[in-house]
Parts: C-alpha cells; structure tokens; sequence
C-alpha cells in the first residue's frame, strides 16, 4: 500500500479498480468543490481544486478516459500518425506483403522506435502505460505493423537494460530511429512453449562463439538488421542461455523462405538459420546464463504490447460495427434498433474495457515493479488477446456479409489479431504462470 | 533578429466527429466530444515555428481563448515548436458566446504587450467559419493585413504574402508590424515528437483574463437557432437533355 500512495493520483485508476470517483462535469453546471470518494486509503487523494480540468480519473470506452494531460497528447500524436499514415495503407500493406520500412522510420522520428528504452543513449524514456497507450492507438491504423513496431521496441529495451556501455553506444540509436530493425529469437521448431529447452548452440572459441541451430517463425526475420538470439552456451536448461547479438550478413547466418501467413503481413517472418555462424563473445548482452531471464523479462512488456494492439483493434472493430448497424436496414428498421445487435454491442464494449483495465493496470504494475508483475503481465495478455479477438469476431458478425469481404477492414483486423493469443507466450503459457503464482505456498 | 511573433490558436471540435444539433437547438453537442486545435491554427503555428527555424522571428507565442481544456491546445502548439503561451481564460459558457471581435481585441491588447510584430491565426475556425478575426485584429492594431497566405516570405522589413483568391494567386507586399491569415496550402503542420511533448510541459503558459486586458466579452448578438441542414432528398430521373435543361432553367440553377 506504501508504493499505492506514492504512485501519481492519475494513475491510481489503473490499480483501484474497485474504486469509485465522481468527477466534475465542466459544462453547464455550476462549480462544485469536487471530493473522490475512496475506500480505506484516502491519504493518497486530496481535495482537487475546483478548476480540474475535465479529465476523467476513470477507464472507459473512449481510450483517452484516464490519462494524464501528458499521456492524451501522446496518445493524440499517435492517433494522428494511425489515421493519416497506417490506416490508408493498411489494406495493401497486408495484400501486397509489404514490409512499411519508411512509414516506421518516420513513426520512430516522432520517438515511436525506444519508447520505453532510457533517454541515455536515445530512447524516449517513457512509461509502459505511455506505450501500452502508443501501441493501442497506432494499431487501429495498422495492427500488423504496429506489432511489429513493439517487437522492435521490445528489443531496443532489452540491449538498453541488460547491455553494457558500449553496446547501448552502439545499438540503442541505431534502433530507436529504426536506421536499423531488431528481431527476437527465442522460439525454435523443437522448442515453442517449452522455451527453456532450445537447442540453438553457441560455443566458445578463443574470443568467438559459433551458433549452430534455428529459430522459427522470426518476425521480421531475413529483412531486419539485428538479432538477439537466445542460444546455449551453458549447460541444459534456462540457465544454460544467453542472449547473443547477431548482425545480419555475419557468415552463416542465412534465413529460410518467407512464411505464407493468414495475418501480420506486413511484417515477413521467416526462420533464423544458424551454421557455424562466427560472433564475437562480447555480443553477449548481459551475463553468460542470464539470456532466459532477459528473454522472459522482455515479453513481460511485449505481452502489454500485444495486448495493446489488440485492445486498438478491438476498438476500432466495434466501432466499424457500431456505425454499420446504425445504418444497415432489415426488416425496414436499422439493425441497431434490435435487441441482438444492442446486446451483443454492449457486451463487447464491457469486455474491452475490461480487457483495457486489466493491460493498463499490469503496465502499472511492471513500471512499479511490483511483485505480481508478471502474473498481471499474463493475466492481461491472455485475457486482452481473448477477448478483443472474439469481439473483432462479432463485430464481423454484426456487418454481415460486407464484414467477409477485404473491402472493410474489420476481417483484417480479425486476421491480425488471432496470432496475439499464440505469440509471445500462448495464452495457455498465460495460464502456467497465474496457476503457479496462485499455488505458490 | 528580435521579431516576435503571436499565434492565436482556437480549441474546436475535432473535423472528423459527426456534428449533432443539442436539443435545445441554440448550439451543438459539445460535452464530451473530441476537440482538437483548429486545423488552420495547426498551419499558422507551423508557419510560426518555420519562420524561427529560418532565423526570421525569435520567439514564437501561443495564445488561445478558453476554458482550462484549452490549455491542452496551447501544449500541442508547445509541442510543435512555440516557446510559450498564453491562456485567456474564458469559462465554457462565455466561450459558446464570444466572438471574433472580443477575440481580435483581446489579440490586439497582447500583440502591444508582447511587442510583437507579427500575429498569424488560421483564416478561419471550423466550427463558426466566420473569417474575421484576423482582419479586425488589423483594425484594430491598425496594421496591414495579409489574409488567405499561401506563402509567405521575409524581405528586408516588409513580407512578401502569396494570397489564395477566388480569381487565383496574389502576390502583396505587407510592412511589419502585419497581422495575417493561414490558408490550407500555407504548409503541412509538422507531427509533434514525443520527446518535444516532453519538453512542452515545461514550457511556460501564462494564464489572465478578458478583463485583465481591459477587453469586455459582453456578447454582441445573440444565436436564436441552430438546426440541421435539410436532409438530402431524392432527385428525379429525366428522359433526355432538353427535359435536364427544363428542369434546370425551373428551379433557376441556370
């Protein structure tokens, strides 16, 4: 509860979910002293002078309820750069394959690159709730590549969290204004949920470690510069990992045929080759035997990414199937007026404020470090990508035919969306991890 | 160069939200819609910032009127490059009702008291479309104008301004001090970076009132409705051209 009262009352909503606040309604009524009314811990809340501005302490369907001045214009800039450089683009990136390297340059121009890597060496240095709120309002413009992006981010992180000095030199500006892109590689053909197993060997000669193996499904694998690339220079087990930096064109590194997926096309994925690939031993990022730890500290955040991006498709999803309703006729009336499509309309809205309440509050709870991180992490990444899936779903449902045809976009989100509840961790994964938390003695 | 220069930028609603007449019909629905600044204004702070980039102006100033939200206005223009601003507190209520000439007074009084030489504003705002405030801002200043600017640019001390007309292109010539308007083509508003956001919350924002500048917001005229424009209606078929030129020349279209 200490770290509670310390934490920023803007962001007490994202950790007091049982909490109610009456906020003050700006427009045509008259100035009243505004009091939140909170169970038990009313020392972290004052009295608010009466000229709060109108910003609502509590999570909603808009995305932009609950967010400090800061945040909303962060979150408008990204909104921006979806509308008017993803969203127009969206369709054909995913028909033709095509991997938007100029649109995502000119997004980590903005700072979209590092955001949540330190300013030191380049990155934005914002909060994982500041790009929990990025990434859900770049996906509506596009999901595939805004997932990507985060993948990216994801990288950028971990070199600056766990690299040394002058690999964070190297790298970190590189990546944060995406001259150059990162891939992570952890996932094998023999080795998906059962990570810990991989097989990818490096083994040390002289001052070089020779990888020999594969990693499978890459993102942006064979088109990306940087690799970091969990392989065994230890012995069997997690601890036996490291987390090794591989540029691309090092000999022996070679990439299998790009993969033919149902989604996330604009970004390729292919798998990591590895044969008698020669890399310098200080391409060691962090310690020999701490690469699993730095894998799995890493999709801590990359499942709030993932879920973000489904949270943005969700939203953009219902409300495509909101406008559609209200306009679709049968039976002489809009479909809107029947209680079908109202009940199925308001029981996606419920889950994707849920689900919206559930990945701010694990972005929180990673930012604050606080003990149930990763459960939270998990809970928030299975049951985002679950339920925002069924309601892009539904949402297919509600337009009808229209909703099967690659005209509207709602079937595309659909597509990129569905991988969400497999990557980064499945959804059954997910579920290991709050079992053994629950059951921890 | 010690050239200041004013930016007025107005909170309005957002150009893509579908416009709903309130109820009571003296205005639109406005609580809890996405505003955003005025497109035009976006321009001119561009303009303004550009302007600085080239060494021609040394300090760009944000002013915007309006309830406390409008201070997120002033912070977008802060992210895009202005040093400071100024809000004009003007509470919600006053705001539905005040008009350009308030507005114009208001810029006037400050352009004096910053000592600045230059005011650009959007030429117009998108949800009353009036195109008057930079032209009685000039009035009352008494400087030259240079409205629908499509191009601007310095020349020892007066701006050559390229006018979007309804004939075409005009070129004037105005002297500084000058007031002057931002048409669409004036330029593309720069995407403000996140770490400039950053930096924009310590930037400064002074905030006084109406009263403060000896400006009077007593609203002028008064609104008496505000309805929705007639929904469309079928048209009809004809069976060949002389029939179209009929029906034409009938309801005075030619």
């Amino acid at each position: 509860t200490t770290k509670r009262r310390q934490t920023d009352l803007k962001m007490l909503p994202g950790l007091c979910l049982g909490r109610t606040v009456r906020h003050l309604r700006v427009l045509g009524r008259a100035w009243k002293r505004w009091q939140p009314r909170l169970e038990g811990d009313s020392s972290a809340c004052a009295t608010l002078p009466f000229t709060m501005p109108k910003r609502y302490l509590v999570t909603s369907f808009d995305p932009s309820h609950g967010l400090t001045d800061e945040q909303i214009a962060i979150q408008k800039l990204a909104i921006n750069f979806a509308r008017n450089e993803m969203l127009p683009n969206m369709a054909i990136w995913d028909e033709k394959e095509l991997f938007p390297v100029d649109t995502m340059r000119a997004a980590a121009a903005l700072g979209f690159g590092a955001v949540y890597a330190s300013e030191e060496f380049g990155g934005t240095g914002l909060s994982r709730l500041d790009a929990s709120i990025i990434f859900e309002a770049l996906s509506q413009g596009c999901t595939s590549t805004t997932a990507y992006i985060s993948i990216h981010n994801m990288c950028a992180w971990m070199i600056d969290k766990f690299g040394n000095k002058s690999q964070r030199e190297q790298w970190i500006p590189q990546l944060a204004s995406m001259e150059k892109f990162a891939s992570y590689c952890l996932t094998e053909p023999g080795a998906g949920s059962d990570a810990g197993s991989l097989s990818t060997t490096a083994k040390k000669v002289g001052e070089e470690l020779i990888l020999n193996g594969s990693k499978a499904f890459i993102s942006g694998g064979g088109d990306t510069d940087v690799y970091l690339v969990m392989c065994r220079t230890g012995s069997e087990g997690p601890k036996g990992i490291s987390c090794v930096l591989v540029e691309k064109g090092t000999p022996g590194l070679n990439f299998g045929t790009k993969e033919k997926k149902i989604g996330w096309n604009s970004q390729p994925t292919r798998m990591v080759i590895f044969e008698d690939c020669r890399v310098p031993v200080i391409n060691i990022i962090g310690d020999e035997g701490q690469g699993f730890n730095i894998a799995m500290k890493g999709l801590n955040g990359g499942r709030i990414n993932i879920a973000s991006c489904s949270l943005g498709a969700a939203q953009a999803s219902i409300e495509a199937a909101a406008d559609h309703v209200k306009v679709r006729k049968q039976f002489g009336k809009p479909l809107s007026s029947f209680q079908n499509s109202q009940f199925r309309l308001a029981e996606m809205s419920t889950e994707l404020v849920a689900s919206r309440l559930l990945v701010r509050n694990a972005a929180t709870a990673l930012q604050d470090d606080h003990p149930d991180a990763v459960t939270l992490c998990s809970m928030a990444k299975y049951y985002a990508t679950e339920k925002c899936f069924n309601i892009i779903n539904e949402a297919l449902q509600l337009h009808g035919g229209y909703g099967y045809l690659k005209d509207y976009s709602v079937q595309q989100y659909l597509r990129d969306s569905r991988v969400h509840m497999i990557l980064e961790g499945t959804n059954e994964v997910m579920r290991i991890l709050i079992a053994r938390h629950i059951l921890a003695d | 160069m010690s050239l200041k220069v004013l930016v007025g930028c107005k909170r309005v609603i957002d150009y893509a939200v579908k416009i709903r007449v309130r109820p009571d019909k003296l205005g639109v629905v406005t609580d809890g819609i996405k505003h955003s600044m005025n497109p035009f204004d976006e321009i001119a702070i561009e303009e303004a910032v550009r302007l600085k980039e080239k060494n021609i102006v040394k300090e760009v100033i944000a002013v915007s009127c309006g309830p406390t939200q409008a201070q997120e206005t002033i912070r977008t223009a802060l992210a895009m490059g202005a040093d400071r601003g100024i809000h004009v507190e003007v509470p919600a209520k006053e705001m539905e009702k005040l008009e350009p000439l308030h507005v114009s007074k208001i810029l006037a009084k400050l352009a004096e008291k910053e000592q600045a030489e230059l005011v650009i504003v959007g030429k117009q705002a998108i949800d009353d479309d009036t195109n008057a405030t930079a032209q009685m801002t000039a009035g009352i200043l008494n400087w030259p104008q240079a409205t629908f600017a499509s191009k601007i640019e310095k020349k020892d001390d007066f701006l050559e301004v390229i006018r979007e007309i309804d004939g075409g292109l005009e070129t004037i010539k105005v002297k500084l001090p000058a007031v002057v308007s931002a048409d669409l083509r004036l330029n593309e508003p720069r995407y403000a970076t996140l770490p400039n956001i950053m930096k924009a919350k310590k930037k400064k924002i002074e905030k006084m009132k109406p009263a403060d500048l000896g400006v009077d917001t007593t609203p002028h005229f008064e609104v008496i409705e505000v309805t929705d424009p007639p929904a469309r209606e079928a048209g009809i078929k004809v069976e060949d051209v002389d029939t179209l030129l009929l029906k034409l020349k009938e309801v005075g279209r030619i």
